[in-house]
């Protein structure tokens, strides 16, 4: 991020403004993900009229980042009626697809709308990988295409994977295929659960062992040294900070009108069929509770030695129970990254032979008693 | 110099931020403030009015400056708005689709 962009954020966050959202604009996908934590059956999406309102609310509120994403964003009709509106009125548009729908018709329609970039989901430069992720055959070539045309319109485009276990032997072939397609990509070895709270996704992630590799390739993170230490004991003004963006400047809005702090911060806060966005953004209870976390009010987390530069999610978190709590996953991350448990895996661990050793037995008990 | 009018770039993104702009370029993503001045004549960049007009109404009032000066300042300020991709200046009226000025309704 420019230093201009964190000199904006921080003005934004002083004045209570919502910077960025990402808008979904539906749940409906041409691809099956495996690894995907929506329901894609459309259960009453906002229509283009409620959309577009909602738009004029967000620009009225100061939302200048706009992130529309989905499900996939063009399985709507009326996608570029939506993005032609967004554009006039002059949000910074980003858009998520897999792009297996963008042709050389809608690149050059992307191209003239002044969209900001376009993030492709690639899981593997093989088809055999990648489309076995997605489920859908010709989904890796017919992605890789849209790249091509999007690329050929001038259009910046980064390439984003997901490290899972089933494509861990290929972030560098994505990461080489980007660099042949003149893009940036990015790796994110986070899986989130089902939106209805099943786990059964988070299986699919890579094991401690493989991310700590991944952690130590130093085309990836570059300096291993630096990237992998020890973390420094945290002071009093990085205990006073913010745990992330979400419900500060930043903010989720569904499909259907919900409002949440973050795509991963699944807590409702709202909905903009019911009430004005700035309204929800200003006053929701849970938007106000978020808020009201510092790093410090964490319980297990502000004792934590990684507490400082931690990935932590709050959103991940309050999936697991709590949003005042650890974020396992990113727990695991820490500990593969330094090798040093986090004060949450310390306390997951089973009690020593020893203490077992010392509880008093039935009998002896029984005959104190 | 005779008649400048200017105009909005299309492909900027832009939102007003505590009074000041915020706007980022369409073609390399670079973000751009603009001060409460500069501010003033991107909000007034109709492609219609002619800039000492907007000087002369828009600036004027605001500020303590002889009307010369003004107009002066404007001109460097709306070239090198030109320069950097976020306005469109020309001798003639420009017509095109009104980008919106990101100002908050």
């Amino acid at each position: 991020m420019s230093a201009l962009m964190q000199e904006m954020n921080a003005r934004a966050l002083a004045l209570g403004i919502p910077l960025s959202v990402q808008l979904d604009l539906t749940y409906r996908c041409n691809e099956r993900c495996v690894h995907c934590y929506l329901d894609h059956h459309d259960h009453g999406e906002m229509t283009t009229t409620e959309i577009k309102h909602l738009l004029e609310e967000m620009a009225e509120a100061g939302v200048f980042i706009l992130t529309l994403s989905g499900g996939e964003i063009m399985m709507r009709r009326d996608f570029f009626e939506i993005l032609e509106y967004a554009r006039q009125l002059a949000f910074c548009v980003k858009l998520k697809t897999n792009a297996v729908l963008i042709r050389e018709r809608e690149a050059a329609r992307i191209r003239d709308l002044g969209v900001e970039s376009i993030q492709v989901s690639i899981y593997s430069h093989r088809p055999e990988v990648h489309d076995a992720i997605t489920l859908i055959p010709g989904s890796l070539k017919r992605s890789i295409d849209a790249i091509r045309f999007l690329k050929s319109q001038g259009l910046k485009v980064i390439i984003a994977n997901v490290l899972m276990t089933r494509n861990m032997q290929d972030y560098r072939g994505v990461r080489a295929l980007a660099a042949e397609l003149g893009v940036t990509s990015t790796l994110d070895p986070t899986v989130t659960p089902m939106m209805d709270g099943n786990r059964s996704t988070l299986s699919l992630g890579v094991n401690t062992s493989a991310l700590r590799n991944v952690f130590r390739d130093q085309a990836l993170v570059g300096d291993v040294d630096g990237f992998c230490a020890v973390p420094a004991r945290p002071n009093e003004e990085q205990l006073e900070s913010l745990p992330c963006s979400a419900g500060h400047t930043a903010a989720y809005v569904s499909p259907y009108g919900d409002v949440y702090p973050c795509v991963q911060f699944p807590l409702p806060c709202g909905n903009v069929r019911r009430q004005r966005f700035v309204d929800i953004w200003r006053h929701s209870d849970q938007l106000q509770e978020v808020r009201s976390i510092r790093l410090k009010d964490l319980p297990s987390c502000s004792q934590c030695t990684h507490v400082a530069n931690c990935t932590r999610c709050p959103g991940l978190a309050y999936m697991e129970g709590n949003m005042r709590g650890p974020s396992t996953q990113d727990c695991e991350k820490s500990f593969a990254r330094t090798g040093i448990p986090s004060a949450n895996l310390l306390s997951r661990k089973p009690a020593s032979t020893n203490l077992v050793q010392i509880r008093a037995l039935p009998s002896v008990a029984g005959a104190t008693a | 110099m005779s008649k400048l009018y200017i105009a909005r770039s299309p492909k900027l993104a832009a939102r007003a931020l505590d009074g000041e702009m915020m706007i980022m370029s369409g073609t390399d993503s670079t973000l751009y403030t603009l001060n409460k001045t500069a501010t003033i004549i991107w909000q007034a960049a109709d492609g219609k009015t002619p800039l000492d007009e907007i000087v002369e109404r828009r600036i004027l009032p605001e500020f303590e400056i002889d009307a010369a000066s003004a107009l002066q300042d404007a001109e460097t300020l709306a070239l090198d708005l030109a320069s950097h991709g976020i306005l469109q200046v020309s001798e003639e009226p420009i017509t095109q689709p009104k980008p919106a000025s990101g100002e908050a309704a």
